[in-house]
């Protein structure tokens, strides 16, 4: 660690990995309603765990990218972070607020709770993803404005990388974008449209900004290679996703009451999402190869690789999947759907979290470069336990939409959708089967962490 | 990548094509926004429809539902439930109010939500309402 403030980023990381514990409990939780239908019924019904599971993700994953840049940027700008209580400040506020919008799920009717929080006044709550009460959401945005604040006067302040610029761009998009979870029209079809511009805009947007920056930070310290380079690199991954990703919104508009042109222009565009992805694969790999030293954190290169191949595969491949209009008649709002947004999810935001928290932990913790072997090799064997089930709950979640496209939707005899859930139903025990050991995998993840702490740091092969 | 394409050229296509691809994805969009009183059924945007869309969101339909294809893959679409249903609002209405308390053993079961009978007719149109949203054909047949 180079500048004491970056410390500061360890409560986040800390944050992060115990709220990615929760959401992953409901994960299993959820997967197990999918079979036996009654489980937890009525105390926690399937909607309530899916809130929790999918708000867990997304706060966890802010905890993440902020932890990420309060670590990445004082070392970016060479100097320290303009206000560290602030940032402390926000932790907590933010911690509490998600914490307690989670209680609120899980312990009051999700209609009461719309009530004790004043729905009427401006209502925003109960659209996917934006299940938040309107004051979470207006937490969320202080937090996201004192934050931004916070980064921005320390880059300001000090030198001014390609890096920690692209970052900034990505955050403040991110911000800028959730303020539209505040519109909420009573017209159906123009809800749905502005409800993209959070959703879409956020994954297939401005988070790929944030992705590929905390790539090429990880990359330039664990290579060695030239950071002109891999700025270069950097560049061209993000005009990419953005000059497909804006446009490809349209995948979105086909069938929402929007006009039919844009099954024209969001096929076409979106078709293309995948090249920044592609393009991420062979920026890690190259880099790798074309390393000018061997860092001792192989873990550490281990997840950075593993984002660049996984997110390629979720985000890019399973995306064109469905991608375009004609196929995705058929697979709209299937468990295809699903399926992308597991691997999706898992291969960019997930991974490129974990990378950040691989390389910066052991530092934050007092080591010098890394982890002990020991350390490094349980937390190897987490990586491949939950990049492998997670493989495999996308595979299976990809026979179970096959199949249900078929049975449902393009067969000549279509059966309602209860009978072909029924009909499906060995896909989702062995995907529960998977989220099992993706769980196992977690739990090896979090043990990393206390395995072999009074070892020596581990040493770079020569 | 070779020496002749610099960094900074680099950075000039993103912010250029960003910005480019930006502006006509708005300009779409306020395209979009002109034509859609012929698509989004919005003459049928009764003060019930809207009280029935709260209801939606409040009771957090979507967290196990789609509609219009999106939302959650838990039970079924209901886009084109009213349609579905041959074309009743009674038939809707009648589903909602008759789920057990405690859930059905075994089996997925929607929860009791215990609407008022002016709730249950405001849910009943909000769901017509979207029915008769012109979705492009959407979906493939009446099972949704």
């Amino acid at each position: 660690m180079m500048y004491q403030s970056q410390s500061v980023a360890k409560p986040y990381f800390i944050a992060a990995i115990g709220l990615f514990v929760g959401q992953i409990l409901f994960g299993v939780i959820l997967g197990l309603q999918y079979v036996a239908g009654d489980f937890l019924f009525p105390e926690i019904p399937f909607n309530v765990a899916r809130m929790v599971h999918t708000n867990l993700l997304i706060v966890w994953l802010l905890f993440g990218f902020m932890g990420a840049a309060y670590y990445m940027v004082p070392e970016e700008s060479e100097t320290e972070l303009y206000s560290p209580k602030l940032a402390w400040i926000m932790f907590w506020i933010f911690l509490v607020a998600g914490a307690l919008t989670i209680l609120g799920y899980l312990l009051v009717p999700y209609a009461r709770l719309a009530e004790l929080t004043g729905n009427d006044l401006l209502p925003t709550m109960g659209r996917e993803f934006l299940e938040q009460p309107t004051i979470t959401k207006i937490g969320i945005v202080v937090v996201a404005l004192s934050f931004l604040f916070n980064i921005g006067m320390t880059i300001l302040k000090g030198r001014k990388t390609a890096v920690s610029l692209v970052m900034l761009v990505g955050l403040v998009g991110l911000a800028v974008f959730f303020l539209f979870s505040f519109y909420n029209p009573e017209n159906l079809v123009r809800d749905k449209l502005y409800w993209w511009f959070v959703v879409h805009l956020w994954v297939e947007g401005v988070w790929e900004l944030i992705l590929g920056s905390m790539l090429a930070f990880v990359l330039i310290k664990t290579t060695g290679v030239d950071r002109e380079v891999i700025e270069k690199w950097l560049y061209v991954i993000i005009a990419m996703a953005l000059i497909t990703g804006i446009i490809g919104t349209g995948h979105h508009f086909f069938w929402i009451g929007t006009p039919g042109y844009w099954q024209w222009w969001g096929s076409i565009f979106s078709a293309m999402e995948p090249i920044p992805f592609f393009m991420m694969t062979l920026f890690a790999f190259n880099m790798v190869n074309r390393r000018r030293r061997n860092h001792p954190n192989q873990a550490a290169v281990l997840w950075a690789l593993g984002t660049g191949v996984m997110a390629f595969l979720g985000a890019g491949v399973w995306g064109f999947l469905h991608t375009l209009a004609p196929v995705n008649y058929y697979t709209h709002g299937t468990q295809i759907t699903a399926a992308h947004g597991h691997m999706a999810f898992f291969g960019a935001y997930v991974m490129i979290v974990l990378t950040m928290i691989s390389y910066a932990m052991p530092m934050l913790r007092g080591r010098k470069e890394a982890n002990s072997n020991a350390s490094q090799v349980v937390e190897m064997w987490s990586f491949w336990l939950m990049t492998v089930s997670m493989v495999f709950i996308t595979l299976f979640l990809t026979a179970a939409g096959v199949l249900q496209v078929y049975l449902q939707r393009y067969t000549d005899t279509p059966l309602p959708f209860m009978q072909v859930q029924d009909k499906i139903e060995i896909f989702y025990w062995l995907r529960e089967g998977a989220g099992i050991v993706f769980l196992v995998g977690l739990i090896v993840y979090v043990t990393s962490f206390f395995v072999g702490q009074s070892e020596a740091e581990a040493t770079a092969k020569e | 990548m070779s020496e002749t394409f610099t960094k900074s050229m680099a950075r000039n296509i993103f912010y250029g094509g960003s910005a480019f691809f930006f502006l006509l994805f708005l300009a779409l969009i306020f395209d979009t926004e002109s034509a859609l009183p012929e698509t989004d059924n919005r003459l049928n945007i009764t003060e019930q429809v809207a009280h029935g869309k709260r209801l939606w969101e409040v009771n957090n339909c979507i967290g196990c539902h789609t509609l219009l294809g999106e939302g959650a893959y838990f039970a079924p679409e209901l886009g084109n439930v009213y349609t579905r249903f041959g074309n009743s609002k009674e038939a809707i209405m009648g589903f909602i109010k008759s789920r057990p308390v405690d859930g059905i053993p075994g089996r997925r079961s929607m929860p009791q939500f215990n609407f008022t009978d002016e709730e249950l007719e405001a849910v009943a149109e909000f769901l017509k309402y979207s029915s008769e949203i012109n979705t492009q054909g959407w979906p493939p047949n009446i099972q949704g």
